[in-house]
């Protein structure tokens, strides 16, 4: 198929949800798909009713105020003159770093990349993360350490078309990114997630591992790797290091040993050893399923010394991979709005990165603030004033009974979103910002391409972009006006900037070149540079050229169950939801086809706790209770149940999970806690 | 010199004897876990430590020896443990808190920990002991040594004799019928793993194994051993060989703990502290005897490896080590079975639910015993992903599902799917685009209101639009659909 010409009135578009990045058309105010490598002419559910949200009456139209507990509509000028008064009064009275920011994944590259300077420059904060932390964190701290480059697939998508195997560990995209699943319609696949998923349904092998085991399931699989002469010698000896210390620790995990860990049988482990080896062109990807754990890491580390040992990273045609979820989680997490990090993936902590950024940004280095805390640590350790830009904390944090409280005990709540979201309903003072087809902006897709969004239909009036909010904050706390400009295409330019040298570097990428279709994915460090649509080839990024292996153990999850707690509780999505459910809930096709939270359950596990399907049952964790409809499920594990996180108060997965953190990533425990089940 | 009278905060000397599957761990872990203690590892065998439970992977082929090491060289000096190697202790003096070695000297411990391990049990074979020492042309299944022995005599071809059914000597048959070697298994009882087996399942073994290319002999003890020649049995009979394995078990190595005065009954008796009657003094793996354990398995000696590095360092003073429920897990190519608990019980016992499936065509045999809901006992050979379903079960004290045939068959009947044979068959509600909520109903209904062929119905309701997966039974729809039409009523 090619690419037809856009007929007059009509804009090529991509989707506004997840990071697939499918490409539409929009017209007025409905889309239909176009052909583009993700999608390939398909569009799911939402993308096929995400017009919706232009014009819904859920739509915030004019800036709140919060007044004797109510919101009242207010002007532009009141409520940002009211927020930066209230933010210069809470730093004067408690310093700096008792304002915090918290961004999004879904944030254009010019979003994110602007929030970041916002926070480090208009407000002096460390306190700077977003909800990208609950998401892609430990997949990208895995591969800071193996390849020295976090890109979540170092591949273009269509390289998975020509496989012969994919493994797919924790991901379930038949449901979070249909039209994805077209690119693996022609792999032998294994899928590894402890429920039959719509994805596990269409496995040439799913192997099913007790919640929290997947790293015993790594080693198990690698063990068979190498005990059934499948390992890769010239490879590792060619382009790895460390391979010694991961099988010393994969040595004593024996398939059987691993068996009685997991679940998963010794010989579906071989059998998925073999599977991958005698294909010519295989793929190892992990998603949140692996990696939304308090040691997930260590067990996305696990996978891809799996990957290594078959010889799959930096091969034509062959890989591993981390899909990442949030529409921008890739770009988002490379350009500053995390703790940690400043645009172009340079780290805060690096003098040389410290001194490239100030100087674009026209500031001292020594002004910049240090590293600060992770989005769970951020929210817990209670901010007096907290700005939240595309985020529902509300729904999306762990632990929402702890989070709610968080966010109720804040002086100054201020929340920039297209609907009024649960947090937004908290807050004191709500901005409505434009959303997708209304404005300019690059996002980067979950292959590392970079995507131009264009503006297609005009905002509702009173409706502002962030990067003007941003703008008239950041003049009201003093600054230039000229430094945070809210054209998307100058913010763009000043990125490229401050990404130049840098990992994740955009020097290359311009509007031109993407208006005109280019297909650009970074690193692209010159304007005549192709892009690099294949990294690795020749490389890694570490110094030496070589990837890491990176020895890690299986410990099990945070919270094992016990008699008061007998079962484990997984969460995921719906195919009708998009994350917390903020926008998609307001789609009236969508939430007709899924109006409300539901737990899959075992029919035996639901009959012993007095439940039938459709009966309302309560789930019970330490930290809360959800109120859920029952759906019997036969192919989950008696000692599991599954609840889709996309809906809020009683119903809302997160009042479950745990918010053990990771050592590295600082990801909570979403996969797995334990949990009851009653009658409710 | 005692512990009391040493320098404060000078560590507590920890001495480990033995560097096998046990003292490897503890030493491991007692470093893992920080805490200030001066730890002496002291192993007979002159190499590294090793993981002996793939020595039937070595044997198999699969492994090299140097693969199956627990630690590098390096490991000693990177972990400040002062190891000795190739050291034999010859006494414990507890009075004097130290060990001697058989070079005269001694080494102080504050605590000591046996983990001596096991020796091979070698049967009264006429001819297989000459002097105490195995005859040319046998070896025992312990060590990476007998591995490099069995492994240097299987030249392919050359018949092997297994001296032995239970777990071992079955794992070291198929790993040399793999490598191309005729294989007979000589077992004195009446059925294979007797232990761990009932007669029914090791029937069912053993007519798998010799669809392996291993030949069991029941019910008979070897009577002379000929090097060169092989085993005459006490039923007359001859098995040519021209090598032997012996792997008739092991007895728990006790005799330095004996010789010290310490309680000994089959092995070393220890608490749930690990202790045995001297306080200084504890005892783990092989070589110890606790209440909750059968000895000879390696989780056991891991799990108490665990605890005593936790009491040790200090990490923490109220772990307990409470016994190991034990699974009996063969690690064999191609015989895929899993034996634990209350095996023995009879289909017609009355105060357990017992059920049992058996397929000996087909090598496979699934027996089930239940006590209030819960597995107390099974037996799963050939139906590998049910085995795993079950040990989880029975590990995780998991109330089992109510549909027990399911539950041995495991894939063999996958729950809950109905097979629909042709899209016509499906119920209405079904839904068959998944990626836009397209039931079936509705696109019966888009037919009606004049939507034809996939394109008209995709159009009408967005069917196919997602990732295209349901365009086989869209179509299939279709064409019954119009197939209906054209049918007279």
């Amino acid at each position: 198929m090619t690419i037809a010409t856009p007929r007059t009135g009509t804009t090529d578009t991509h989707c506004p949800y997840c990071a697939l990045q499918c490409g539409m058309r929009i017209a007025g105010k409905t889309v239909e798909p176009r052909d583009f490598p993700t999608n390939r002419g398909g569009l799911c559910q939402k993308g096929w009713t995400s017009a919706a949200l232009l014009d819904s009456p859920g739509r915030l139209t004019e800036p709140l105020v919060r007044v004797n507990g109510r919101l009242r509509p207010t002007t532009w000028d009141h409520a940002l003159d009211l927020v930066a008064d209230r933010l210069v009064e809470l730093q004067a009275a408690h310093g700096r770093d008792a304002v915090a920011v918290f961004g999004g994944g879904g944030l254009t590259n010019e979003k994110a990349y602007q929030l970041g300077k916002f926070a480090r420059v208009a407000l002096g904060t460390s306190r700077i993360d977003y909800n990208g932390r609950f998401c892609m964190s430990s997949a990208a701290a895995a591969g800071m350490k193996a390849f020295g480059m976090d890109r979540g697939m170092p591949f273009p998508v269509e390289d998975l078309r020509r496989a012969d195997a994919v493994l797919l560990v924790g991901g379930n995209p038949a449901e979070t990114m249909p039209p994805f699943v077209q690119h693996l319609r022609d792999a032998e696949l294994v899928v590894v997630d402890p429920r039959r998923s719509a994805t596990a349904e269409k496995a040439a092998l799913h192997l099913q591992p007790a919640p929290g085991t997947d790293l015993a399931l790594a080693l198990g699989i690698l063990h068979a790797v190498v005990a059934d002469g499948h390992l890769r010698h010239d490879y590792l000896a060619a382009r790895t290091t460390g391979f010694d210390d991961v099988w010393r620790i994969a040595a004593a995990w024996w398939p059987e040993r691993a068996e009685r860990v997991t679940g998963v049988a010794a010989g579906d482990q071989r059998a998925a050893a073999a599977l991958l080896a005698r294909a010519a062109n295989a793929f190892v990807l992990t998603a949140r399923g692996t990696e939304q754990h308090a040691r997930g890491t260590d067990m996305v580390s696990a996978w891809i010394n799996l990957a290594l040992a078959l010889g799959l990273p930096g091969r034509q045609g062959s890989g591993f991979g981390c899909l990442t979820g949030q529409g921008n989680g890739q770009g988002g997490r490379e350009h500053g709005q995390k703790a940690d990090q400043l645009p172009g993936y340079r780290r805060l902590d690096d003098p040389a990165a410290r001194a490239h950024v100030a100087a674009v940004w026209g500031v001292d280095p020594e002004s910049l603030p240090a590293p600060g805390v992770s989005a769970y640590e951020l929210l817990d350790e209670g901010p007096r004033g907290l700005l939240v830009f595309g985020s529902n904390i509300a729904v999306s944090a762990p632990h929402a009974n702890r989070t709610t409280r968080s966010l109720s005990e804040v002086d100054l709540l201020v929340v920039a979103d297209v609907v009024l979201s649960e947090t937004a309903a908290m807050a004191d003072v709500v901005l409505p910002v434009t959303q997708w087809a209304e404005e300019d902006g690059t996002l980067t897709n979950l292959e590392g391409r970079v995507l131009l969004r264009r503006r297609a239909v005009r905002p509702p009036e009173n409706v502002w972009t962030d990067l003007e909010v941003l703008h008239g904050l950041a003049v009201r706390l003093g600054q230039p006006p000229a430094r945070f400009p809210v054209e998307a295409e100058a913010v763009f330019d000043e990125l490229r900037r401050a990404s130049a040298g840098g990992l994740a570097d955009y020097s290359g990428v311009t509007y031109d070149r993407l208006r005109d279709g280019e297909a650009l994915h970074w690193p692209v460090p010159a304007v005549d540079h192709p892009g690099t649509p294949r990294a690795f080839l020749d490389r890694f990024a570490h110094a030496d050229g070589l990837a890491r292996f990176v020895p890690v153990d299986h410990s099990g999850p945070a919270e094992p169950p016990d008699d008061e707690f007998p079962l484990q509780a997984t969460t995921g999505r719906v195919l009708q939801h998009y994350q917390s459910g903020a926008q998609t809930r307001l789609v009236p096709e969508l939430a007709a086809a899924v109006p409300e939270v539901h737990v899959e359950v075992h029919p035996d596990a639901a009959a012993r706790a007095g439940l039938a399907d459709g009966d309302l049952a309560a789930v019970v964790s330490r930290r809360g209770t959800v109120r859920a409809r029952v759906r019997c499920v036969a192919t989950i594990r008696v000692d599991l149940v599954f609840l889709p996180f996309h809906f809020p108060g009683s119903g809302s997965a997160n009042l479950l999970t745990n918010p053990e953190l990771d050592p590295t990533s600082r990801m909570p425990e979403f996969k797995v806690c334990a949990v009851r089940l009653e009658v409710a | 010199m005692s512990g009391a009278l040493r320098d404060r905060g000078a560590g507590v000397r920890v001495v480990v004897v033995g560097y096998g599957m046990a003292g490897a761990r503890l030493a491991e872990r007692i470093r893992g876990k920080g805490g200030n203690v001066e730890l002496t590892v002291l192993g007979a065998e002159p190499h590294a430590a090793y993981n002996r439970i793939l020595l039937s992977s070595v044997v198999g082929g699969g492994l090299t020896p140097e693969m199956v090491r627990l630690h590098d060289e390096d490991w000693a000096r990177r972990h400040d443990v002062d190891l000795r190697i190739a050291t034999t202790v010859s006494a414990i003096d507890r009075a004097a808190r130290h060990v001697m070695l058989a070079d005269g000297s001694t080494v102080d411990y504050d605590v000591l920990v046996l983990a001596t391990g096991s020796r091979p049990w070698v049967p009264p074979t006429e001819g297989l002991l000459v002097d105490g020492v195995l005859a040319p042309g046998a070896a025992t299944f312990r060590t990476l040594d007998d591995c490099e022995r069995i492994v240097a005599a299987a030249a392919p071809g050359t018949p092997i004799a297994v001296l032995g059914g239970g777990l071992l000597g079955i794992e070291a048959a198929r790993g040399l019928a793999g490598r191309g070697n005729p294989v007979t298994v000589v077992h004195p009882v009446g059925h294979l793993m007797e232990r761990q087996l009932d007669r029914g399942a090791g029937q069912v073994l053993a007519a798998r194994l010799a669809t392996l290319g291993v030949e069991v002999r029941l019910g008979v003890k070897a009577a002379r051993y000929v090097p060169g020649d092989g085993l005459k049995l006490d039923d007359g009979s001859h098995v040519p060989a021209g090598f032997v394995v012996v792997s008739t078990g092991v007895i728990p190595e006790t005799t330095l703990a004996r010789d010290a005065g310490l309680t000994v009954e089959r092995g070393i008796v220890v608490d749930d502290s690990l202790r045995t009657d001297d306080a200084a003094i504890h005892a783990i793996g092989d070589c110890a005897q606790h209440p909750g354990t059968v000895s000879g398995l390696v989780q056991p000696a891991w799990e108490q490896a665990e605890v005593l590095a936790d009491l040790l360092t200090g990490t923490s003073t109220t772990t307990r080590y409470r016994g190991t429920a034990n699974v009996t897990r063969l690690k064999a190519r191609d015989v895929d079975l899993a034996a634990f608990g209350d095996v023995h019980a009879e289909v017609d016992n009355t105060d357990a639910e017992v059920l049992c499936l058996s397929d000996p065509t087909r090598g496979r045999y699934a027996k089930l015993v239940l006590r209030d809901d819960r597995v107390t006992g099974a037996i799963v050979l050939g139906v590998p992903d049910a085995a795993a379903t079950i040990t989880q079960l029975y590990d995780r004290g998991i109330p089992a599902p109510s549909d027990r045939i399911a539950l041995l068959l495991g894939r063999t009947l996958p729950p809950g799917v109905s097979v629909a044979h042709s899209p016509v068959d499906l119920p209405a509600a079904t839904t068959v685009c998944r990626c836009n909520t397209v039931s079936k109903s509705q696109l019966v209904k888009a037919w009606r209101g004049g939507a034809r062929g996939v394109s008209g119905l995709a159009t009408a309701t967005r069917a196919t639009t997602g990732c295209g997966g349901c365009h086989d039974t869209v179509s299939a729809i279709a064409d019954w659909l119009a197939s209906a039409e054209e049918t007279p009523a």
